[in-house]
């Protein structure tokens, strides 16, 4: 163990800090927003303002009370609690949003309101995806980690109040950057939609997400650090990374909220889809890895398949996702030799991403009857599935000639949902549903009938989406490129849109099946929460079985 | 081999040293060539900053997230240059900061979409996309010829714009406002010094069809119809040994 002095700082004096920071931030914020010209740089700086404000006031009744004094024995649940309960309200309102969407694309006279440009696709689209990916994705991740990282150290979430900040302040990025799409604030730099001054929110907010994790580490009491931590160290590492690279801009003004990006064209679009594809690959792929190392063992009571191939397979992973971002790319005026080079190393990450899906697969052996018995196991292991379908189906897509046909077209769509409401939905679902007795301690879900439900609704819903999505992109691909034998284009673009009504109709249909097995994990959550109280059950929640660790 | 992983395994700063430098090395291969290689972008007449105007356009462009259903690059392929035009070239996005490439088609490409359509096609399209096209999926956007421009800051964007590379000169940032007012004026007597500023091509018209006001309407239009028309294909040839490099 690294032998690095931390701090006993469940002292008050982190408290302090923080409160200080929240009182300059607020005047720094109602100093920017009285001075500005701009009115939505304004109307940004009421909502930064406004947090800070409700902070503070928070903080002061804390402190009064004392809320923050410090309980060093104990794990800190609070904000993991906090973190589930937004993880599901994102959820709902990401998923609502991808509804709504869905039917504009479907009925556009009936779902669009031409004096509201703010409810127009435009806006709500990146509203959708940064719902769903950072809110929902985002909140389960820093929630999840929080977890983890406790309890397989066998120590105190470290920071004191500021994990705290980290949760609070994630929220105020989101909020700030919702609201932002929804007024025309936003870089159109696809999932880094935020500008500036959000982005700069999310960094510190980061930094500090990153020491608190660090720090855990630090104070562990196990020599190993699980597999599952080095997977949330990457993700959050790599994420600080491509954030702070990809967003490079230069603001018009610190009082103007509209910026250009520090690079252009064909550079630009190559920075962009480097973050683009590593979003996918650090944020939805190996923070969710992380959860399925721990949550999948843990409840089948099981060690972890293999530890080499878990070694293999990190390190493999990391190292070929970075390059794969090029495959976005292809026909377009990137270079040619640098398609090539994303193309091969898509086709490579087919072989570790595999790895992670057979650990947690055969991380079953001897208790498959659990996926009978289990609806949670079964949601865990279907999302292990529609990981190892979707990193199948990226491969294939990203070789070139397949490219031609897929870009553009609603199968990149088709895919990147069986990742998304398959992998990331269900693996979050699974942990969700383990996270909830454990946290607010009582025996088990309040209904082990609406898990089923869930299940069977979600998972219906994921498979009308992708089917819907494969049939309408690839027909869209092909009509693109369809001649007449006269020798012209059969089909004008329009004809391809109308083509697709009915594959949008039963796209809508799949989305909302999966909206309401959300709406129905929600109540069941709910529900569970207000039930009576069992006796504790830290002792259950404690690490997974790290036999196979010791032994190797 | 397996014993020296413990090393990864017991300590944290080691670890973190270590996921750093596998993820970096990508990148660095990958992308910062694309920064020295000269024959990233290949040197093409015709291309020039954009104007006042046309920049205010493309940031409602951007400000409306445009590119999430429309492309800005036709790909070299037989279907796509008789549908769209002339595949993309690298340099025709060597001044658009961001990049607006786009990743899907819910609507056509419009890389090329200048000067495909007349000024009132695109008002009345843009305000009832389905008085034009029935089966059209697209949103309205009547709000934008409402909506009077806000072009205050116009030499900070332009300021901007040049601090990250956009070479504009210091008259014209000078005059961006002057020279956004004289473009969506036709009769407008400060034209002609836009014109000696951006060249002669520019189109200097009433683009929304309200001639006393200048608004988001005129500036996106002013951008879509100068989309894609800097280069001239007449003269260029792809196989010249210029643009083989």
């Amino acid at each position: 163990m690294t032998a690095i002095p931390v701090q006993e700082d469940e002292t008050p004096f982190g408290a302090v800090l923080l409160y200080a920071f929240c009182g300059i931030a607020a005047v720094v914020s109602l100093m920017a927003t009285a001075f500005s010209h701009d009115p939505l740089f304004q109307l940004q700086g009421w909502i930064y303002t406004g947090a800070f404000v409700l902070a503070l006031a928070a903080m002061t009744l804390g402190m009064t009370s004392g809320m923050f004094r410090a309980t060093p024995g104990r794990y800190e649940d609070g904000v993991i609690r906090a973190g589930v309960i937004a993880t599901m309200f994102w959820g709902v309102v990401g998923m609502s949003v991808g509804v709504l969407i869905a039917c504009q694309l479907t009925w556009p006279s009936l779902f669009y309101a031409p004096s509201q440009g703010w409810l127009n696709f435009g806006r709500l689209r990146p509203l959708h995806t940064s719902a769903v990916i950072f809110a929902f994705g985002g909140n389960a991740l820093i929630a999840t980690s929080f977890w983890v990282v406790q309890r397989t150290c066998r120590a105190r979430l470290a920071g004191g109040v500021w994990p705290w900040f980290v949760f609070w302040g994630y929220q105020l990025f989101i909020v700030s950057a919702a609201i932002g799409y929804l007024s025309g604030v936003t870089q159109s730099r696809e999932y880094a939609e935020p500008e500036w001054f959000t982005d700069i929110w999310l960094t510190v907010v980061w930094v500090a997400y990153l020491l608190i994790f660090l720090g855990t580490l630090w104070r562990r009491k196990e020599p190993h650090i699980y597999v599952a931590n080095w997977f949330y160290l990457a993700f959050i590492v790599t994420i600080a990374m491509l954030h702070i690279v990809n967003n490079l801009a230069m603001p018009i003004s610190l009082l103007n909220h509209k910026s250009y990006s520090a690079f252009s064209g064909v550079q630009d679009a190559l920075v962009q889809w480097w973050y683009g594809h590593n979003a996918v690959g650090f944020f939805l792929t190996a923070g969710f890895l992380a959860i399925m190392y721990y949550f999948v063992p843990k409840r089948i009571e099981r060690p972890i398949y293999s530890y080499r191939l878990s070694i293999v397979h990190f390190w493999a992973l990391i190292f070929i996702y970075i390059w794969a971002g090029p495959h976005h790319l292809h026909y377009t005026a990137l270079p040619q030799w640098t398609q090539t080079l994303g193309m091969t190393f898509s086709i490579m990450l087919w072989m570790p991403s595999w790895g992670g899906m057979i650990n947690g697969l055969m991380t079953l052996s001897g208790a498959w009857d659990k996926l009978r018995t289990d609806p949670v196991v079964r949601m865990m292991v279907t999302s292990l599935a529609f990981y190892g379908m979707a990193t199948f189906e990226g491969p294939v897509m990203s070789v070139r000639e397949v490219n031609a046909l897929s870009h553009y077209t609603d199968w990149g769509i088709g895919h990147v949902h069986s990742g998304a409401l398959g992998w990331v939905g269900f693996i979050t679902f699974g942990a969700v549903y383990c996270l909830t007795p454990w946290l607010w301690k009582k025996k088990e879900m309040w209904s082990t009938r609406l898990i089923e439900w869930h299940f069977w609704i979600a998972t219906t819903g994921i498979l009308l989406y992708i089917t819907a999505m494969w049939v309408s992109g690839i027909m869209e691909g092909l009509m693109w490129r369809e001649y007449t034998p006269q020798g012209f284009l059969a089909n004008s673009f329009i004809e391809t849109v109308s083509a697709k009504h009915v594959e949008n109709i039963v796209r809508m249909a799949g989305g909302l099946m999966y909206l309401s097995g959300t709406l129905i994990m929600a109540f069941n959550i709910w529900r569970t929460i207000r039930m009576p109280s069992a006796t504790t059950v830290d002792a259950e929640a404690a690490a997974p079985a790290l036999t196979a660790l010791a032994a190797a | 081999m397996w014993k020296h992983h413990a090393k990864f395994e017991r300590n944290s700063l080691i670890l973190l040293i270590g996921i750093l430098v596998v993820v970096a090395i990508g990148g660095l291969i990958e992308i910062t060539p694309l920064f020295y290689l000269e024959s990233t972008i290949e040197k093409v007449q015709g291309m020039r900053p954009y104007t006042p105007l046309e920049l205010a356009g493309r940031d409602v462009y951007v400000r409306e997230g445009c590119y999430l259903c429309h492309s800005q690059m036709i790909r070299p392929l037989r279907d796509e240059v008789e549908r769209y035009g002339h595949y993309s070239l690298a340099a025709e996005s060597m001044y658009d900061h961001p990049f607006q490439w786009g990743s899907k088609r819910n609507g056509p490409d419009l890389a090329r979409v200048g000067g495909k359509y007349s000024d009132e096609w695109h008002r009345q399209h843009l305000s009832d996309p389905r008085s034009m096209v029935p089966e059209s999926t697209m949103p309205p956007y009547a709000f934008l010829a409402d909506k009077d421009l806000d072009y205050h800051d116009m030499v900070e964007r332009l300021a901007a714009q040049q601090k990250v590379g956009v070479p504009y000169t210091k008259d014209q940032v000078a005059h961006a406002i002057d020279d956004l007012e004289a473009q969506a004026d036709p009769f407008d007597a400060r034209g002609t010094a836009l014109k000696t500023r951006y060249g002669a091509k520019i189109a200097q018209r009433d683009f929304d069809g309200h001639p006393d006001r200048v608004t988001d309407m005129d500036a996106l239009i002013a951008y879509l119809q100068m989309v894609g028309t800097l280069v001239d294909f007449r003269t260029y040839h792809a196989e010249a040994p210029e643009n083989q490099r």
